[in-house]
């Protein structure tokens, strides 16, 4: 290992790092979430309302309480989906990947179209 | 192609074929989909050195296929072999400079089987959302990268008489 190794991998940390603090720092509070299976938006929901939503004809559970969305839970065996925890701030997104699913946080100033 | 050779590549798609096996069976993690180990990367940085470039490429990629069709879906072979391809192009051209050791180049083999499987992630539910997750990823990558090259470059050392 020489010095040009050690500043080659602190370099890719320090961007990782940046990277990850502007992703931190600029999210704010979110109005709702967006649920696309692959890339198509299946539906919005308000993160004001509570509520328990089946998503996908039912391979992915939503739940909306107190501001945050969340997946209880999925068909898959792993269910990462689940373990992503809650979500509420914009551009916070949990991904299924074997269902194709996100479900993405957006902020005010996209249109709320309610569908509960 | 010596015999030897042939049963010396085999047993390298064997190996990292357990050890896909084995990191398939630890739990995740983290929350977040492609943070892992990348334990058969030891076996690609370690081939890169004993062996070639040729052979690497041609073990990894059958690795692929095989641990696709044994424990995977087609959605997770394709998600593999990207992450795998660009894994191997930079680590073969990052090792052709001679400028850096083993740990950097492993490094860049993790990062950048990241960057292709969330690349194809986008691509397969065609959002741009999932980028969301690069930094996380960079950051365990490096980690992981940096174990994997420390692991690579001591068997390496210690099989150093070892001929093909």
């Amino acid at each position: 290992m020489k010095k040009r190794d050690i500043i080659l991998i602190a370099s890719i940390l320090a961007i990782a790092i940046a990277l990850f603090l502007i992703v931190e720092l600029t999210k704010e509070e979110g109005a709702g979430v967006t649920v696309k299976v692959d890339g198509v938006k299946i539906a919005e929901y308000s993160l004001s309302a509570n509520g328990t939503y089946p998503l996908n004809g039912g391979t992915n559970i939503l739940v909306i309480e107190n501001g945050k969305a969340y997946l209880t839970d999925a068909n898959c065996p792993d269910k990462l989906c689940v373990h992503q925890g809650k979500i509420s701030m914009t551009g916070e997104t949990i991904t299924c990947l074997p269902n194709k699913l996100t479900v993405t946080v957006f902020g005010t100033e996209q249109s709320v179209d309610l569908v509960s | 192609m010596k015999t030897k050779k042939v049963a010396f590549l085999g047993m390298c798609i064997a190996l990292s074929m357990i050890l896909s096996f084995v990191e398939s069976q630890i739990p995740p993690l983290a929350a977040v989909p492609g943070v892992k180990m990348g334990l058969p990367n030891i076996v690609m940085v370690f081939m890169l050195y004993k062996v070639g470039a040729k052979e690497t490429a041609i073990v990894s990629i059958l690795r692929v296929f095989l641990v696709g069709i044994l424990f995977g879906t087609p959605l997770s072979m394709i998600y593999s072999l990207a992450g795998a391809t660009l894994s191997l192009i930079g680590m073969i051209l990052l090792k052709k400079t001679n400028l850096f050791a083993h740990v950097t180049v492993s490094v860049a083999g993790g990062i950048l089987h990241n960057i292709g499987q969330i690349a194809t992630a986008c691509i397969v539910m065609e959002t741009a959302q999932i980028a969301y997750y690069l930094p996380v990823l960079f950051i365990s990558g490096t980690i992981a990268g940096i174990l994997i090259g420390l692991t690579a470059a001591m068997i390496l050392k210690r099989l150093d008489k070892m001929k093909l």
